[in-house]
């Protein structure tokens, strides 16, 4: 059997606040399969974005091992590890630089990793922006002058700039509007199945789950308390903790389907942003 | 471009700002063009003519060797601007890399630069520059010195506290992410974002050199003579007041007018940019 593309080993992450020692993550081992979309859910601060940042190389553990492909990462992350997995966050105001246009932030990932010829950068930048639907003239505009959805289409863009293998998506959906959330929901897994990607999704929405996610795996306090496919976790769910997550999901009866289309109209307002 | 321009042009005081700056600079660039005795920059000494008030041709009055003040103003002016020109490029350029690269990298890094610019900040302007200046022999490049000595902190503060903000942001955390390296995120990620702050402070600044450049003069420690400059004149004809009160008052007003000029145009940058105060 071939190794997993991505592979946790007992990974812990203290953190020291105020003198007090804070168990951000406590001994979590995971693997993560080739081209599946892995969901990793829970409560504010149980550990979700901290597991994300160590998964990214933006610190390291303080114990255990992240490997690809069985081999494991330095803690110090080489430019060829950083190409593998890329990230696509939760707010799509700040994630572009807002004195750069769209096309120097995309181009950023090709220039850093070397890839293609200088001459045809360019043209990919416009191909990028094509493949998450928008158009390659938006290359000269400034992330002002585009919507939400439109930002995290190109943060998206981004991330698959540098061929990356793994996503990290930490509630890329978040502060989008339900109607724009669902057509990134389906413009990710579009992607996914033409470039057989790898997603770990950070959430805490739970619909989203149902939606895009093979398994998902369970956080409580820092701790991994149940993985499982979807189906499972939703149908017959172990722990008590999961039980509450998914008890807390409202449930929409078909009277309340029906409305839909009349309630859509005017829902336009932002989610909260609280991570 | 047009809505720059519509800010800019609806205040009154900004538009003030535009055109103090303008007629200082262009009268500077064009001084010897514009001036009627540009012999009288130097050391020309006419004494048939010393000390007289302002009439025609001399329209500010003669100095006390019978220069032409309205000449030495202008002339003044050129030096003052150089001065400033001079000085914030190279205190902006090292302020801003060390309060870039202190608020980015946090830490140790920060703690050192961070106390070293503290203590420049601790001392007054002024006492750090004559300080300076009474060690070095008082000339035009020591000058420099001095006031470039004393004015790269307030760029490291400023910096520092912007990058400070900037850094949490997302496009700082996706640069390095990618792998981008630390040059470029401090000077092409997190600078940009940087610049309308600068450019309204370089621009309240050149107000300030020019006073305190014009300070270091009166104290007869900045610019020598003979070379023209606004400081040495108020201090020159200080003596000599009220009776010959055009060797102090129109100096006066001339560094009076450069630095109320530089301190709108700055106010209307700060407006047009968006800059938090």
């Amino acid at each position: 059997m071939t190794a997993p593309i991505l592979s946790l080993q007992s990974v812990s992450k203290t953190f020291f606040l105020a003198g007090r020692e804070v168990r951000a993550v406590d001994d979590v081992s995971i693997d993560v399969a080739e081209g599946e979309c892995l969901a990793i859910v829970g409560e504010s601060g149980s550990g979700k974005s901290t597991l994300a940042n160590m998964i990214l190389g933006v610190y390291p553990p303080t114990a255990g091992t992240i490997a690809y492909r069985g081999t494991p990462l330095p803690a110090r992350r080489e430019l060829k590890h950083r190409r593998l997995i890329q990230f696509v966050q939760q707010n799509p105001l700040s994630a572009l630089n807002p004195q750069r246009s769209v096309g120097v932030s995309l181009r950023l990932a090709l220039d850093v990793h070397g890839i293609g010829k200088k001459s045809e950068r360019r043209a990919e930048v416009g191909r990028l922006l094509e493949e998450v639907g928008l158009p390659a003239s938006f290359m000269t505009r400034a992330p002002a002058a585009l919507s939400g959805g439109q930002r995290q289409r190109v943060a998206i863009a981004r991330a698959l700039a540098c061929r990356s293998e793994i996503v990290v998506l930490d509630e890329p959906t978040s502060a989008l509007d339900v109607l724009v959330q669902a057509r990134v929901l389906r413009l990710l897994q579009e992607l996914r199945k033409a470039r057989g990607l790898t997603y770990v999704f950070i959430t805490h929405d739970l619909s989203v789950v149902r939606n895009i996610a093979e398994r998902v795996a369970v956080f409580e306090k820092g701790r991994l308390v149940e993985t499982g496919a979807t189906g499972t976790i939703f149908s017959t769910p172990e722990r008590p903790y999961t039980r509450r997550l998914i008890g807390a999901v409202p449930v929409v009866t078909d009277a309340e389907m029906a409305l839909r289309e009349q309630l859509t109209e005017e829902f336009t307002g932002e989610r909260n942003e609280s991570a | 471009m047009r809505r720059a321009l519509f800010i800019l042009l609806r205040n009154p005081l900004s538009l003030i700002g535009i055109i103090l700056v303008a007629v200082v600079v262009l009268s500077a660039l064009s001084a010897d063009f514009l001036t009627p005795f540009p012999a009288d920059r130097g050391a020309a000494v006419h004494f048939e003519l010393a000390n007289q008030p302002p009439d025609w041709p001399h329209i500010f009055g003669t100095d006390l060797v019978g220069r032409d003040l309205f000449s030495r103003i202008i002339f003044a002016y050129r030096i003052s601007l150089f001065l400033g020109v001079v000085v914030l490029a190279i205190a902006v350029p090292v302020g801003v890399t060390i309060g870039l690269v202190a608020g980015y990298f946090g830490g140790w890094i920060e703690f050192l630069l961070m106390r070293i610019t503290d203590v420049f900040l601790s001392i007054p302007p002024l006492v750090l520059a004559m300080s300076i200046m009474g060690v070095l022999a008082p000339t035009l490049t020591n000058g420099m010195l001095a006031v470039t000595a004393m004015w790269w902190p307030w760029y490291t503060r400023l910096v520092y506290n912007l990058a400070r903000s900037e850094k949490e942001e997302g496009y700082v955390l996706a640069a390095e992410i990618i792998g981008a390296s630390k040059p470029h995120i401090l000077f092409r990620e997190i600078l940009p974002n940087c610049v309308p702050a600068i450019l309204t402070k370089m621009t309240l600044d050149m107000g300030f050199v020019i006073l305190i450049v014009s300070s270091l003069s009166f104290l007869g420690l900045g610019v020598q003579p003979p070379t023209p400059d606004l400081g040495s004149m108020v201090a020159e004809g200080a003596g000599y007041m009220p009776d010959s009160w055009w060797l102090t008052v129109f100096p006066g007003l001339a560094i009076l007018f450069a630095v109320f000029g530089f301190n709108l145009l700055g106010d209307a940058l700060r407006e047009l940019l968006g800059v938090e105060q």
